[in-house]
């Protein structure tokens, strides 16, 4: 799945403008940012609450897919501005992070293997 | 020695956390590591300069490649780590219910590092500080 079809399909945001179309490979939820590191893989779509510098910091040293903020909270224009500085996609998303679970592994985006 | 580089890091201050380790990515890229290695590095390299930042008085991070090794070398001046079994172990956190919040201290730092790194060793004395050495092959 692409960022393009996620967006399509979950009706989601992108805050951070135009972007490259990357392929999704897998994809992860959680809000422990040493979870994420042990777990993140390239090319990955990160589902997370949440939304400081150290997030854009995390999915830029793994080079994730996209971050994905449920929920439509609230993202501050500073995290933004340091995304777009990355080439960090950041979407926000109506749907909790559990309907964008099962939004992405309907559509065949496998868990992230273990870390 | 290709490159021997030492970034200091601050106590306290969250907003450049990560700052470093995007520095030393960067330096890995021009030099054409491969994305494996890089990945593995980063993940150390960011563990380690979360750390500096949210328990240490304030340290350096050490960053060297040779021909066939990358070297990362974490040291700080305090407060030093009582009991180094214990904050070897997952889950383990003396973190602050504040850097909580904010996703950090899942006691998973220590841990991710060794995992990641293909030589890890830390010394640690209470008052003095703590100094981690983790080594990569190429």
């Amino acid at each position: 799945m692409k960022v393009s079809e996620l967006i399509a399909l979950s009706g989601a945001k992108c805050l951070t403008g135009e972007y490259e179309d990357r392929e999704i490979a897998c994809g992860y939820t959680c809000d422990l940012l040493s979870h994420v590191m042990g777990k993140g893989q390239a090319d990955m779509a990160w589902i997370t609450v949440q939304a400081h510098m150290n997030v854009i910091a995390v999915a830029a040293l793994l080079d994730f897919a996209c971050v994905i903020i449920p929920e439509s909270l609230p993202v501050e224009a500073p995290i933004i501005a340091k995304a777009q500085d990355e080439d960090i996609i950041i979407l926000s998303s109506e749907k909790t992070a559990f309907e964008l679970v099962v939004l992405l592994a309907a559509n065949g985006v496998a868990p992230a293997k273990k870390g | 020695m290709i490159i021997k580089e030492t970034y200091p890091v601050a106590a306290d201050d969250m907003s450049v956390a990560g700052d470093v380790s995007a520095s030393i990515k960067r330096q890995m890229k021009r030099l054409g590591i491969p994305n494996q290695i890089m990945r593995r590095v980063s993940v150390c390299t960011y563990e380690a300069e979360i750390n500096l930042v949210i328990h240490s008085d304030g340290g350096e991070i050490d960053f060297a490649i040779s021909e066939d090794e990358i070297c990362v070398h974490v040291r700080d001046v305090g407060p030093g780590i009582p009991d180094l079994d214990k904050a070897m172990t997952e889950g383990f956190s003396t973190a602050t219910s504040e850097v909580r919040n904010m996703g950090f201290g899942a006691g998973m730092g220590l841990p991710n590092m060794k995992r990641n790194a293909d030589g890890f060793a830390i010394t640690s004395e209470v008052g003095k500080g703590t100094d981690i050495v983790m080594t990569f092959n190429i």
